[in-house]
């Protein structure tokens, strides 16, 4: 059929089942949104590009499909691309669309022009610049099948305005053929044996479960395996929720503000059963003496991580949950006894030795105690984001989820003011849930102008500011590491948040004392309207357990 | 242990991919010696081959990046000891006298280059063949006086009949 480039933009997002655009228009995508303003889909108005990018990568890991943003060409497109860092860092799948100078003008430094393909190459999955109207649907299906497939990431597609203006005779396929691209699924049956032989003669074993593990929905999969051998799981960071904190066999989470029975846990096993991570420094410590012990099975979908950062004696290159069905059908098959009940019982004595302390009545309030809070106020379906820093360590250390997808935060950018547009996010994705950014004030200063989104768009989230006025984990740092010469981080007394939280028409408390952080809690998920609590929390106070940097993961410090 | 690696990929031809794949290369902090790009026997497909420098693990993960690319079809690493490795150079020489210029021409002949463009005080001599040959005879030139070189970078092809195919 023949139809104007716009259109046809449009009609492949809904025949790619897209229900929600964060964005914000300009020069260059008027003819986009011209054609967005007859169509069912949801556009929802950020007030800054790096938000959309942001609830648009919320949305997609509260949801577990691609995610959709918009941004006009030149500034618009370069607000976006710390979102679509944070998205690549963390294989999240993000479609994101830019508007883009007529291909005429391409190369002429024309106004709000900006050579985005160039500039986004290294933090993309792949893109597009679309040169010819009638490859519209064609590149559109690619780009979601990209993202959305093998280890997901952003894909980003510029559409110059001539090509959105553009008239062509254009084809919907169901399906694309992309020769250079092909993940692999299954694990190879060669290499599922000897992992599982490696599990059979083991007696201390260790399940170290990564973001890949609830990207490919493989949870149900990771208890019954983890139950099955009788093995305790640690998380990463981007792991939270793939395994219930409070099951039995659940160490936490491991790295530099790890559990320390998690970090114990690797370094005397002697075997690491790795599921879709990528071992980053901050989840491994010096690598030279990570799990020192143990043979390490790597299981993940992308071959290149395969040796990356940490050798591995037994790679299985495919997707989690099918690797560990076959893993799991080779195991029973075999029929062995696990021998890790002496490991298990120590292990579990560590955990009763090492359990943290929360419960703290301080006045300033301990970050613990809030974090408690929170984490007995909220169900077990609720979606908990965060910012980075210090909050992010407390939510990560001490914030209990038992779910895939409850706990979304930057893990690999490490992208302060990514919690809350990810909350709005999130919040689109699953309006049912409870959604609360854990956020500091710092983080929350750089995209605290979505609280005009939220209001605007009745988008329901709360978000929990852990104020202390510093930029806490730098201060952390520089008490710890330099000598306490705080420099550049003390953020003063401006602004007001529950002011500000008014001025934009949310609602706004604050809370001081132990006593008033339930209610105030349920105030400001009752309030029927966007919520920020200020709590004042301690203004020096550390983020411990912690790995200093360029150590072991055992030489946590408390 | 640190070597050089010939490492050949089949690429879309498409714009940008020479940037994409230079840029993985740089952000991933490996080192290139030499990269060069040609057309294929398959319409639509380009050849792109590098020099690395590393050891087996470096090699490996810049294949398995390579690989990570959606345009990038097939990458292989060639050994070169069973392959033969070719370079192009233009070289253009001052020929003050005509003893210079008969001189220039004899070697250009035992070198099997060719002489592909005279003009009054200057030659421009091609030559093919391997790192070590072109290199050797640059040096023979320098006595000249060299105004100017250009190189294409290496090539390499597999001997026999095993060749690089895109997958099926």
């Amino acid at each position: 059929m023949r139809m104007k480039g716009a259109e046809a933009i449009v009609e492949a997002l809904k025949r790619e089942g897209v229900e929600v655009i964060f964005g914000i228009p300009g020069g260059a995508s008027i003819p986009l949104y011209d054609e967005l303003y007859d169509s069912d889909i949801r556009h929802i108005l950020t007030r800054h590009e790096q938000g959309a990018a942001h609830a648009a990568d919320g949305y997609a890991r509260a949801l577990g499909k691609a995610g959709v943003c918009s941004a006009t060409s030149g500034p618009g497109a370069t607000n976006l691309t710390t979102g679509i860092a944070t998205a690549y860092m963390d294989s999240s799948p993000v479609v994101a669309f830019t508007g883009q100078v007529a291909t005429l003008f391409i190369g002429k430094d024309a106004f709000q022009e900006t050579d985005i393909i160039g500039i986004t190459m290294p933090i993309t999955k792949h893109n597009f610049q679309i040169r010819d109207v009638a490859e519209i649907p064609e590149v559109i299906k690619k780009a979601f099948h990209i993202a959305q497939t093998g280890r997901p990431g952003p894909v980003l597609i510029d559409l110059p305005k001539d090509m959105q203006e553009g008239e062509a005779e254009v084809e919907f396929p169901d399906k694309v053929e992309i020769v250079g691209y092909k993940p692999t699924y299954e694990g190879h049956p060669r290499q599922i044996k000897a992992a599982a032989k490696a599990i059979l003669e083991a007696e201390r074993p260790v399940i170290l479960a990564g973001g890949g593990v609830i990207i490919s929905g493989a949870s149900p999969e990771l208890i019954e395996l983890a139950e099955l051998i009788m093995a305790p799981v640690v998380t990463t960071l981007m792991g939270k929720g793939s395994f219930p904190e409070s099951h039995p066999l659940a160490l936490g989470v491991l790295g530099m503000h790890g559990r320390k029975v998690a970090n114990y846990a690797v370094t005397d096993a002697d075997l690491l059963i790795a599921i879709g991570t990528r071992f980053s420094d901050r989840s491994t410590g010096m690598v030279s003496c990570f799990a020192p012990e143990a043979r390490v099975i790597h299981i993940d979908i992308d071959p290149a991580e395969i040796g990356k950062n940490v050798r591995a004696d037994i790679p299985v290159v495919g997707d989690a949950k099918r690797v560990l069905r076959q893993l799991i059908r080779t195991l029973k098959e075999m029929m062995a006894q696990a021998k890790t009940k002496a490991w298990v019982e120590k292990i579990q004595q560590w955990k009763k030795e090492f359990n943290p302390r929360m419960d703290y009545d301080d006045v300033p309030l301990k970050p613990h105690r809030v974090i408690k809070e929170i984490m007995d106020f909220l169900g077990e379906e609720d979606i908990v984001t965060t910012e980075v820093g210090q909050c992010q360590m407390w939510a990560h250390h001490y914030l209990g989820r038992s779910k895939p997808r409850t706990f979304i935060s930057s893990g690999g950018l490490g992208t302060m003011g990514f919690g809350f547009p990810a909350a709005m996010g999130a919040k689109v994705a699953r309006p049912e849930a409870k959604v609360i950014d854990i956020a500091g004030d710092g983080s929350f200063l750089m995209n605290i102008q979505e609280l005009a989104t939220v209001v605007e768009n009745n988008i329901n989230v709360v978000v929990a500011v852990f104020d202390n006025r510093y930029l806490g984990m730098v201060r952390q740092w520089q008490e710890l590491f330099y000598d306490r010469r705080y420099s550049a981080v003390n953020l003063g007394s401006s602004p007001d948040f529950v002011k500000v939280a008014e001025a934009f028409g949310a609602y706004g408390t604050r809370v001081e004392k132990p006593g008033e952080i339930r209610d105030a809690l349920t105030e400001a998920f009752d309030a029927g309207k966007p919520a920020v609590i200020d709590f004042i929390i301690d203004r020096e106070c550390n983020i411990f357990p912690m790995v200093p940097p360029g150590r072991c993961l055992k030489d946590i410090i408390e | 242990m640190e070597n050089t690696h010939y490492i050949v990929a089949l690429v879309e031809d498409r714009p940008g991919v020479m940037q994409r794949v230079s840029g993985l290369l740089r952000k991933r902090n490996f080192n290139i010696d030499s990269i060069s790009v040609g057309a294929t026997e398959i319409p639509g497909i380009s050849r792109i081959t590098m020099t690395v420098r590393g050891d087996r693990v470096t090699l490996e993960q810049v294949m398995k990046q390579l690989n990570k690319l959606i345009e990038v079809v097939k990458v292989s690493e060639l050994n070169p000891r069973e392959s033969v490795i070719r370079e192009l150079a233009l070289i253009k020489v001052n020929v003050k006298s005509e003893g210079a210029r008969a001189e220039v021409v004899q070697y250009a002949n035992i070198f099997r280059g060719r002489i592909v463009d005279v003009a009054k005080h200057s030659m421009v001599v091609e030559i093919t063949g391997d790192e070590d040959k072109v290199n050797a005879f640059i040096e023979l030139m320098r006595g000249y006086g060299i105004k100017e070189i250009a190189r294409t970078g290496k090539t390499i092809m597999a001997r026999g009949a095993k060749s690089v195919k895109p997958r099926e």
